[in-house]
Order: C-alpha cells, then structure tokens, then sequence
C-alpha cells in the first residue's frame, strides 16, 4: 500500500542504494576548466572595461562634457553595441566563448533583455516579449536595487555623505 | 515487465534532421537534412511541427502506403504539451494517442504499437518522435539567443523528426520483445548531468530484460542507450558492473554520442539528446544495419529524464526511467 507521507516534497533520502548510485556519478564528472574559464572572463571583462572608459575619455575631450555625464553616455554606448550585436544573431555565440566576460558588463545585462525579446516576439508585445523580456534581467533589477538600498544604508551610517 | 512478440515487423522508417545532425558522422543516413533550425518557417515550433508532417509524409512515399490505410498513429515529442507531434500529425486523420516519456517515448511508442497489433487489435501502427533544440532551450534553459555558457557535462537537444511504421506482414525486421520500465529516483538534480540522472534508470531496465528473458549481453550484437552522452556511458557500465554483475562494456554504445562527431563538434557537449536522438540513430543508421544484416540482435534502451523546470524550482529530483526494445533480423 502506498504510505501517502512519502509525496509531496520531500526528497528520496540517502539510501543505501541511492548512496552507490552517487558514488559511481561523482567519479564520471565531466571536467570542467575553471581556471581557464575564469582567466579568460577576467581578460574580456577587462577588455571591455577598457573600451567602456576609452569612450569616457573620448567623450569628455571631444564633447566637453564631464566625467559623470560622459559614464552615463558610455553606458548607453555599450548596451546599444551589445544590443546590436544579439540582434544581429552573433553575441550568443560571443558569450558561448568568452563566457562571464561579456555577461557581467553591462553587455550583458542588455544581452539578457534583447535576447529575451527576440525569442517572445511571436509570441506578441504583450503576452509575449512584453511579460517575457525580464526574465533574466528581473532578478540583477530587483537584487540590483535591493542590494544598492543596504550599501547606501551602510554608507550613510558610518558617517559617509549620500 | 517484459513481452515477447510473434507478429510485429518494421515495414520501414523516414528520418529528418538539422544541420547539427546533419554534419555529425551519421548525416549522410537521414532521409532529409536542413541547413538552417527555421526550416523555412516562422518560428521554432512551426519548424518542429513541419518536422514532425514531413517526416511522416517521407514515411508514407517510401512504404508506397495511404494514410487511410494506417489504423493507428502515436506520437509524442519534448514541447509543451507534445504539440509538435499533434499539429504535425493531424492532417492524418487516423486513429491517435498522444505519448509523453521524454526522451524515453519512441521506445513507448514502440512498445505500445506493438503489444496493440500483436493481440491483433489493429494491423499497423505508425509512430513519430521529434524534438527541436531551440525549443527545448527556450522551454527548460534560457532564451535561444543567450548563448549562456554550459558546462562540458551536458547533453545538446537533437533537432529532428523519426517516423516508423509497424506492421504485421513479415518484414527483415522483426520486433522481439520489450521490457517497459519503471520511475527510478536516485536522488539526482543536476540538470546539466543527464547521464547521471537516467544511467540508473538505464541499468534498471536493462537487468530487468535479460532476467526476464534469461538471456545474456552476448546476446545481443548492439545494446544502445538512448541519450546518456560520454560520461553516462561510463556511469551506466560501471552501475551495471557492481550493482547487478553485468558486463555490457563488448557490446554496448550510446545513440547520444554516436549521433555526432563530440571532438569536432564542441557545441555538443557530452552528447545529444531528445526524444528524436535515439530514434534519428536507430530508425536510420541501425535500421539499415539490420536490413543487411550487419546485426542481428540489438536492444534499444531509451533514456527519459522526467521532470519540468517547475518541479526543479520547487526543489525537486529529476525522476528517470528507461523502456527496451529488442529488435532482430529475419
């Protein structure tokens, strides 16, 4: 007879069997190159830390603007070229190679949202891109703004100015 | 649970498949192939549903039959609510069951023909399998467009349709028996692992089949996993080694890696998988190896994960489970 206790949500429990099972999983585990993977993310993500303030520099000489306008502009810059590029159909396979170097700039954060959009927009501008295109960028949005309200908190009790 | 069979023979099978298939080492088998994952359609469903009707269409054309003539269609695929196999078959108007088994439901499919025209309930059966890369990316993992990196442990969606008609003239190829299986939870929810979440229930089918039917490995010419990719390989043969004292190391491989070249073709991963993985191998390359008889005797073991990106959220395992087949050449 079936015991109804064991539904629901509970997990398997480390059986005997279940315990062998995982031995023998544990030692086929695909390799993964972490370091590699990680040397590389930090040269592109440096890389593009570079161009982002190369268009700072670029833009504060040739426009006379200041270095907290020309940021905001850099910004726009960069999400526009990312955003381009996955419309174009070949930042996905930028990321497959370069990996957390592009997807942790802002590049990234506009890559989540483009290409959201682009898979929903069969689907329509409402029940498709429209509920659809932060499905990954909802959670950096909503942890972005929560995380910023704490560090601001923090600042602003050990005495630092807003 | 296993049947023996006395009447059921394959009367012939189509296959269509994409370009990843298409340059893996077993393209130049398939029936039809595309360049490009639209296939000239709209969206990525539309191009599976267009799969699912042309191989059918290629299936009939190369049996010389009439759709009026097939008494029963199933079929089953891993979009929502199997709705590339209904929109893709409905232009049949024949007798339908809708299957779902995840990458497990082409040897359901089999097994449910046949044990149906076996008690002679019905003469024939065709049953069709599909599965589209993109549209299981864009349902299980992150938009199609994201490109986000994969661990080297994770299997590639096959993109492709198989169909397969079963009858009860006498062919080259007759279907044996079957074992069907059962849902196996060994506490496994690593998502990018699908080797390790379906290698138990692999192993579990596969005793369950030589036990009932006394037989040995060496039985068989071929024992073919469904989509456990290079690192399930080994889970499996080792499982099977201290679990159940069975070698299968001689004569065992797996449609998952046989379906592409895994050293040329990086975005593949540890292999394919799909529903439509081991029916794009068994229905065209191993088919052909049994009408020359290059083999003889071989078990297909397909491999289902089953779960929903809901159940995993919630925090829940993957569940697996494998059904057998064993076909032979007269």
């Amino acid at each position: 007879m079936y015991e109804l206790k064991k539904y629901g949500h509970s997990k398997n429990g480390d059986t005997m069997e279940n315990k062998k099972y995982q031995r023998v999983v544990d030692n086929n585990k695909a390799p993964e190159q972490r370091g590699r993977n990680a040397l590389i993310a930090f040269l592109v993500g440096g890389l593009v830390g570079m161009l982002g303030e190369g268009i700072i520099q670029l833009l504060c000489y040739y426009f006379k603007i200041s270095r907290n306008e020309a940021s905001t502009y850099m910004s726009v810059i960069l999400i526009f070229i990312a955003s381009l590029c996955t419309a174009l159909g070949f930042f996905d396979k930028l990321v497959t190679k370069f990996k957390c170097g592009l997807l942790i700039p802002i590049t990234g954060f506009a890559h989540s949202m483009t290409s959201a959009i682009l898979d929903y927009k069969k689907e329509g501008p409402i029940s498709g891109f429209g509920s659809n295109m932060f499905k990954l960028a909802g959670s950096v949005i909503l942890y972005g703004v929560v995380s910023a309200w704490f560090f601001g908190l923090i600042r602003y009790l050990i005495g630092g100015s807003i | 649970m296993t049947f023996k069979y006395k009447n059921v023979y394959i009367k012939d099978t189509a296959t269509v498949a994409g370009p990843y298939e298409k340059d893996g080492p077993l393209g130049s088998y398939f029936d039809k192939t595309y360049k490009d994952l639209y296939f000239g359609m709209d969206s990525f469903e539309l191009a599976e549903q267009k799969l699912v009707e042309e191989s059918i269409q290629i299936l009939l054309k190369k049996t010389q039959g009439k759709k009026e003539q097939i008494d029963l269609t199933i079929g089953g695929d891993l979009s929502n609510q199997i709705t590339a196999t209904t929109f893709g078959s409905k232009d049949l108007k024949t007798a339908y069951f809708g299957v779902y088994d995840a990458c497990a439901t082409s040897v359901e499919e089999l097994i449910i023909a046949s044990s149906l025209i076996d008690s002679k309930r019905i003469k024939n059966a065709l049953c069709v399998t599909s599965s589209h890369n993109m549209t299981s990316e864009k349902q299980f993992r992150n938009p199609t467009e994201y490109g986000a990196p994969k661990p080297h442990g994770a299997t590639f969606t096959a993109t492709g349709a198989a169909s397969i008609l079963l009858t009860e003239e006498k062919t080259p190829i007759k279907v044996e028996s079957s074992t069907i299986g059962t849902l196996i939870d060994y506490n496994q929810s690593d998502p990018n692992n699908m080797g390790g979440a379906m290698s138990g229930a692999a192993a579990f089918t596969i005793n369950k089949h030589l036990k009932d039917t006394k037989r040995d490995p060496s039985y068989y010419d071929l024992i073919l996993t469904g989509d456990l990719g290079k690192y399930g390989k080994n889970i499996l043969t080792t499982y099977l080694q201290e679990e159940y004292k069975i070698d299968i190391a001689k004569n065992y491989n797996d449609c998952g890696v046989m379906l592409y070249n895994l050293d040329a073709q990086e975005e593949c991963l540890a292999g394919g998988s799909g529903p439509v993985c081991s029916a794009l191998v068994n229905y065209s390359y191993i088919m052909e190896r049994l009408k020359k008889k290059e083999l003889k005797r071989v078990l297909l073991v397909a491999t289902g994960a089953m779960y929903s990106p809901t159940t995993l959220f919630q925090g829940q395992n993957i569940l697996s489970i494998a059904h057998a087949i064993s076909l032979e050449a007269v």
